[in-house]
């Protein structure tokens, strides 16, 4: 009759309710009650559900209990646990007259009760005892008992009668009966349940619908859906039984929301009352019938029915396996409880709390002990962290809640108790959270937490331990670039700092805060103040470096000039362009920028300064977690050494040290604190430095100036502020500027192309001034030379050039001269520009030119080259400089604008002499009055000019020499013209004059030749032999050291080589071509010389030339000359003749290769030698003779048709 | 009632809070969930079958907060933080909004004038934001 409920059998106990019939009947179900109970669970039965839920196979239990109409219950009652699912009715009557007699009328009665109680489950049991039988053996078996009671009262429901057979026998057709009504029995139980439970979970839900009506409580809905929890649970259907709690769990947490919202049901009312204690709750028991009761009474608090709540699921949670769950909803639960009790107004005080914890963690460890932990390790863990917090939470009530003696956890007594207690056991359990936290890899969480017990060591005035905690969460802000917390984290940061007297760390934190946007004005000017505070405080202690990029940021570097290269002394701007993060202006004592002296050649570091803009600016890269990140690629090309043919190309990346490097291990640079130990100032390296700089919030401009030469690398950046110094460890990119010392330069350069000589000219004289500075009174001193007279001028002005050529200021210049120099004096010059002036110098064409290459005056031929006849004039000066001991040589080379040639014409005795003058400049000239004089006075020689008057660039003159008497050996002649520019006046001729020297004037020879044809014949004509006759007349007597004599005979005679050579190949001259003749050392003796030629070509043709030589015998020959082709081999008159042309000397090949055998037997050899100009006459030249075509025996038929 | 909206990469793109005085709080809290937010990356890291799935849910109860976690395929984290008394957004109603967000994010990052890793500014986003914090708080 108990209410039973069974745990963990899987089977659903169902209570069947018995009626025997008759005393006697109560013995038969006594007899057969052991054998149902144990058989009937052992098969399984398909439970199909409604609602298209999955069938399932449960084992059915019956609960058998007496039927008495009393206790059947009423209308309305929704127990389903003590619902009675069938009634049977045992009888085991089996005689007819019984059965009218009494049975049936006792079944009646049943029914009838039944009936009342709307039970439509019922069944009715009859025995069947062969024993019984045997005694009444009339009775048909047709009409038995069986059948007439399902007639009475089964009309169309047969099965609801169920004989059995003998069931106390083993029979096999008692057993086969007995098995068939257990199939029965539990098929009628499972149709029963099924209704029962849908009717059942029907009401529920229309309680439910029923909550908004007054009256309504939740705690009798609660008892009645957890009913249903129970059933499901019995039959082991856990998960439904789950959300039957849930299903109670979400309603409650609705309705306190509700109330929260202002939408209170009345039933809430007793879960608002103040929280006095709460036991926590035990999850070793199933069901916790205490607080069960409390619920049922209407009495439990909010924490009671939660907890009970939470102690079912936690049950069922198990059951299902899935007790990681259990933890997560326990945490759950507790910020649900402490909402809850906030949203109902329910006073509660901290140590409730503590006491849901307790319990919490208790049942934990008790329930699942250690073998969970792995899977409860994340949730643990939070658990610990929020279970600290609350107890943080205590530490400002621990005097309030001292006298909070309920507790009846021990540890929570003891540690309330006193104060020190309290921080033990936060310390304790604060330290166990972090270090869960470590354990499962929630390092953010772990520093979190430390921070909080940071910001507790600081209330407790313990800065030393806070530190550290500080420093660890800092760290990972700086690393995540968390600005917010970061700025908030620093700030706690500074106050620990300071009360640890840390003044470098603190002044450094302070100089990152006071430039942090995130705080407030007010703030940041604060922490400045701090700074400047401590700067003008005068101490000896060392000074504090300070990361200057904290407080500024180095945007722009920019030079003036913008090649960062200037010369020593020049003003060399390095604009520094600050953007300075502080709140106020900031003035600093000085500013220096520390710069490296690398002794490297100037311009050899170009490739270097690739970060420098062409127009000098080189920027810095600002700080962000982005461009950090950025890639820097760059171009990789290589060129193979040997043929510089590409052999690879590629990118490569400049950074990657910094994107490779660990992300753990990193050190941010904006971290202070490892910055502060690299802030090691270069002692004793090269200052710039600009002095008492206000820095002012934004942006700022540095300007500083630099000198010695050599090439500079920014390296550092200080900011002297008192005591504080700002120091920037490392200037990147690389920035370098170059200072270079030069050395002063003087350089004379022409104008025009050339310069010429007898005309003023002008040179520009150009002085780089270098490091010199030309002072007042400093001159360059020109050493005078004859040739080269420098001219006065009085409006000569010197420009004076700035080192990029920019014109600073223009000064007259005055030039001195004495005899021996000229003084220029110079105007005042600053050190690396350019002075420039021009000065007109005269170089005087010199009388004698030099003497010119070997040219053939007497064939007239003229080789017609530029250089032959553009005569060069060298002059040098040397100049005195006012920076240099020693004199400076400058030479100029000026061209003589005329080229003149004289030429001694003869016509038989006559002599004439021609001089040509021309002009072989650029220049127009006019040349003029021109004149031939002798030096020597000769009487009776007389020059007699033949010329008329011109002013042409070329001025050919003649003149007669006429003479009386002897002949003069020797002429000294001055030629002598006035030449000017073509657009001068008259008055700026100037002479021009030439001398030269005429020798061996008077004629000796005269050469007459004439060419007939051969005898018979009219005419010459081509092909055929012509006769030449030559005749050599001795014109006058030479002078004895003219010629060569020979005495033959008592006859003076001199011997003479002539020569026949046709150059134009108008010839061929047959036999012998030269000989050797003896002429008579007297006048007008003749020698006739006769050979055959032959015209090669018809026409006037010129006769062949025909040349004369003294001829040397070679005893007379006092100098042997080496040259070979000059000599004559025995008797062979075969001559080479050096002017002789190409065309001669192929056809002499033959002779040169015969000098080339006979080249061994050399002796002394005859020579030729040429006679002066004057001295031979030639008759033939220009003559000529008329060739006839050769007899044409060639008949040319033309026809004309 | 306290809400944010943030997205993070790491270091915070993105924030909106509201009040919004209350930012400090959040900044301590969304860091924190950074570590939910990778356990859970590393979990579905083994579950093939879960890496398409952005909404990673509730990262972590607190007594206050509700904070609930997205991630999109270039690990850009979203993060709601909602205040725990604010029943009204369900599971479903936080996805949405995360999905919302995420399409107003891909709109930002295609605009070719954002450098990517810089805190978003974009006035199109932060108007959805907005919209959508009135709409949900």
């Amino acid at each position: 009759m108990s209410l039973k409920i069974k745990l963990q059998t899987g089977s659903v106990c169902v209570c069947v309710w018995v009626r025997c019939a008759g005393a006697g009947d109560q013995n038969l179900f006594t007899a057969l009650y052991g054998s149902l109970t144990q058989q009937l669970p052992r098969e399984p039965m398909e439970w199909r559900r409604s609602y298209g839920r999955a069938p399932k196979m449960i084992y059915l239990e019956a609960n058998f209990v007496q039927f008495k109409e009393e206790l059947l219950p009423k209308e309305g009652n929704k127990a389903l646990l003590t619902f009675p699912f069938l009634h049977i009715y045992w009888t085991d009557c089996c005689d007819t007259e019984v059965y009218k007699a009494s049975v049936k009328e006792d079944m009646q009665r049943w029914q009838a009760a039944l009936r009342l109680h709307g039970s439509v489950d019922w069944l009715i049991a009859v025995v069947e005892s062969d024993n019984k039988k045997k005694n009444k053996t009339n009775i048909l078996p047709r009409t038995s008992i069986v059948d007439k009671i399902r007639n009475d009262f089964c009309n169309k429901q047969s099965d609801r009668c169920v004989s059995l057979c003998d069931p106390l026998k083993e029979s096999s057709r008692s057993q086969e009966s007995w098995s068939s009504f257990l199939t029965k029995l539990r098929t009628l139980l499972l149709m029963s349940f099924t209704r029962n439970l849908g009717r059942f979970e029907d009401d529920m839900r229309t309680l439910r619908e029923k909550r908004t009506e007054p009256g309504w409580s939740f705690c009798d809905y609660f008892m009645v859906q957890e009913e249903l929890a129970f059933v499901f649970e019995m039959l082991q259907q856990f998960e439904e039984a789950l959300v039957q709690y849930d299903e109670l769990d979400a309603l409650f947490t609705q309705y306190v929301l509700n109330f929260g919202a202002g939408d209170g049901a009345n039933w809430l009312g007793s879960f608002c009352q103040p929280v006095r204690s709460w036991n926590g709750l035990l999850l070793r028991r199933p069901i916790d019938m205490e607080k069960r009761d409390l619920i049922q009474r209407g009495e439990a608090s909010l924490l009671d029915l939660r907890s009970y709540l939470f102690s079912r699921q936690c049950t069922l949670l198990i059951f299902l396996q899935r007790p990681w769950e259990v933890t997560a909803r326990a945490l759950e639960l507790l910020h649900n409880c402490v909402q809850e009790l906030r949203l109902l107004e329910v006073c509660f005080s901290p140590p409730h709390l503590w006491g849901i914890f307790q319990t919490c963690l208790g049942c934990f460890w008790a329930t699942f002990g250690a073998c969970f932990r792995h899977l409860l390790g994340h949730i643990l863990t939070m658990f610990w962290a929020y279970f600290r917090q609350v107890w943080g939470v205590f530490g400002p009530c621990l005097g309030r809640v001292s006298g909070v003696p309920q507790s009846p956890y021990k540890k929570l007594k003891e540690a309330l108790s006193s104060v020190e207690a309290f921080e033990k056991h936060y310390l304790e359990l604060s330290h166990a959270a972090m270090e869960m936290y470590r354990a499962i890899g929630r390092l953010r969480s772990a520093r979190l937490l430390g921070k909080s017990l940071a910001e507790f060591y600081m209330r407790k005035g313990d800065p030393q331990s806070a530190e550290n905690f500080l420093l660890d969460s800092l760290k990972s802000y700086v690393s995540e670039s968390w600005s917010l917390p970061l700025t908030h984290t620093r700030k706690q940061i500074a106050e620990c700092q300071k009360q640890l007297q840390k003044m470098d760390e603190y002044l450094q934190t302070s100089a990152l805060l006071a430039s942090d946007t995130n705080l407030s004005e007010e703030e940041r000017r604060h922490f400045c103040q701090e700074i400047l505070t401590f700067a003008s405080q005068t101490a000896e202690d060392a000074r504090v470096a300070l990361s200057m990029s904290s407080v500024t940021r180095l945007q722009e570097l920019c030079f003036r000039p913008s090649s960062a290269l200037v010369h020593v002394s020049a003003a060399l701007l390095l604009e520094l362009r600050l953007c300075s993060l502080m709140p106020v202006p900031v003035t600093l004592e000085h500013i220096s920028a520390s710069i490296h002296f690398t002794e490297e050649q100037p311009g050899s570091t170009a490739q270097k300064r690739a970060a420098q803009n062409p127009d000098g600016t080189v920027t810095f890269p600002a700080a962000s977690p982005a461009s950090a990140s950025a890639l820097e690629l760059c171009e990789m090309l290589e060129h193979s050494p040997s043929d510089n043919t590409l052999s690879s190309a590629g990118l490569a990346c400049r950074n990657m040290h910094l994107l490779m490097r660990r992300n753990d291990s990193a050190t941010s640079l904006d971290t202070p604190n490892t910055a502060l130990t690299a802030l090691a100032l270069e002692d004793g390296a090269q200052m710039l430095r600009a002095s008492d700089v206000t820095l002012s919030p934004g942006n700022n401009s540095i300007v500083f100036t630099s000198q010695k030469p050599g090439v500079y690398t920014l390296r550092q950046l200080c900011a002297t502020l008192g005591r504080v110094q700002l120091v920037l460890p490392h200037l990147y990119p690389v920035v370098q500027y170059e200072v270079y010392s030069q050395e002063p330069q003087l350089s004379i350069q022409p104008l025009t192309e050339h310069l010429l000589a007898g005309l003023p000219q002008q040179v520009k004289f150009t002085i780089l001034t270098g490091h010199y500075s030309v002072k007042k009174g400093d001159a360059l001193q020109l050493s005078n030379t004859d040739s080269m007279p420098v001219l006065h001028s009085s409006t000569r002005s010197a420009r004076i050039l700035s080192s990029s050529a920019e014109l600073v200021a223009e000064s007259a210049l005055s030039i001195q001269s004495s005899e021996k120099v000229t003084s220029i004096s110079l105007p005042v010059t600053p050190p690396y520009h350019t002075l420039e002036f021009l000065l007109d110098v005269l170089c005087h064409i010199p009388s004698c030119p030099a003497r010119m290459e070997s040219e053939r005056l007497t064939n007239g031929q003229i080789i017609p080259q530029k250089q032959l006849w553009l005569q060069q004039s060298g002059c040098r000066v040397s100049v005195d400089c006012p920076w240099s001991i020693y004199s400076t040589l400058v030479s100029l080379t000026f061209h003589v604008p005329f080229k003149v040639k004289h030429s001694l014409l003869s016509v038989g005795r006559r002599k004439f002499i021609q001089v040509c003058l021309q002009n072989v400049s650029d220049t127009n000239f006019r040349l003029t009055n021109q004149t031939l004089t002798e030096n020597q006075h000769t009487p009776s020689l007389e020059l007699l000019s033949l010329n008329t008057t011109t002013h042409s660039q070329c001025v050919f003159s003649v003149w007669e020499l006429r003479w009386s008497g002897v002949s003069p050996v020797s002429l000294h002649c001055e030629f002598s013209a006035s030449f000017a520019p073509a657009d001068a006046p008259d008055a700026a001729l100037k002479p021009y004059r030439y001398h030269f020297t005429l020798e061996r004037v008077s004629t000796l020879l005269s050469v007459c030749a004439e060419i007939r044809p051969a005898e018979g014949e009219q005419d010459c004509r081509t092909g055929a032999l012509c006769r030449l006759e030559v005749s050599l007349t001795r014109l006058s007597e030479p002078s004895d050291s003219d010629e060569e004599y020979s005495d033959t005979d008592g006859l003076r005679t001199t011997r003479l080589l002539y020569e026949v050579i046709d150059n134009n190949s108008n010839w061929a001259v047959c036999g012998k071509s030269s000989g050797v003749v003896s002429m008579p050392v007297a006048a007008m003796a003749t020698h006739k010389v006769h050979m055959e030629v032959m015209p090669l070509f018809a026409g006037h043709l010129p006769f062949p030339s025909i040349r004369l030589f003294k001829y040397l015998p070679h005893h007379a020959s006092p100098v042997i000359p080496p040259d070979t082709d000059s000599c004559l081999e025995n008797d062979s008159l075969s001559l080479d003749d050096q002017a002789e042309t190409a065309s001669l000397r192929s056809r002499g090949s033959v002779q040169s290769l015969g000098s080339g055998e006979s080249a061994q037997p050399r002796g002394p050899m005859p020579k030729r030698q040429a006679f002066g100009p004057g001295q031979v006459f030639n008759g033939t030249q220009g003559q000529q003779v008329l060739v006839l075509p050769a007899a044409d025996h060639h008949l040319m038929e033309v026809n004309v048709t | 009632m306290q809400t944010a909206i943030m997205i993070v990469a790491n270091y915070p793109l993105y924030i909106r809070s509201v009040p919004t005085q209350g930012e400090l709080k959040f900044h301590y809290t969304v860091h924190t969930s950074l570590d939910v937010v990778e356990e859970k990356i590393s979990g579905v890291g083994k579950a093939l079958a879960d890496q398409r799935e952005l909404y990673l849910g509730l990262l972590y109860p607190t007594e206050d907060y509700k904070v609930y976690g997205y991630m999109t395929n270039s690990k850009v984290k979203f993060v709601i933080v909602v205040d725990s008394s604010n029943t009204s957004l369900r599971d479903n109603e936080i996805r949405s909004m995360f999905r919302k967000l995420h399409n107003s994010f891909t709109d930002v990052m295609c605009n070719p004038f954002y450098n990517p890793g810089d805190p978003i500014q974009s006035k199109a986003f932060d108007s959805i934001v907005s919209t959508m914090m009135v709409q949900a708080f």
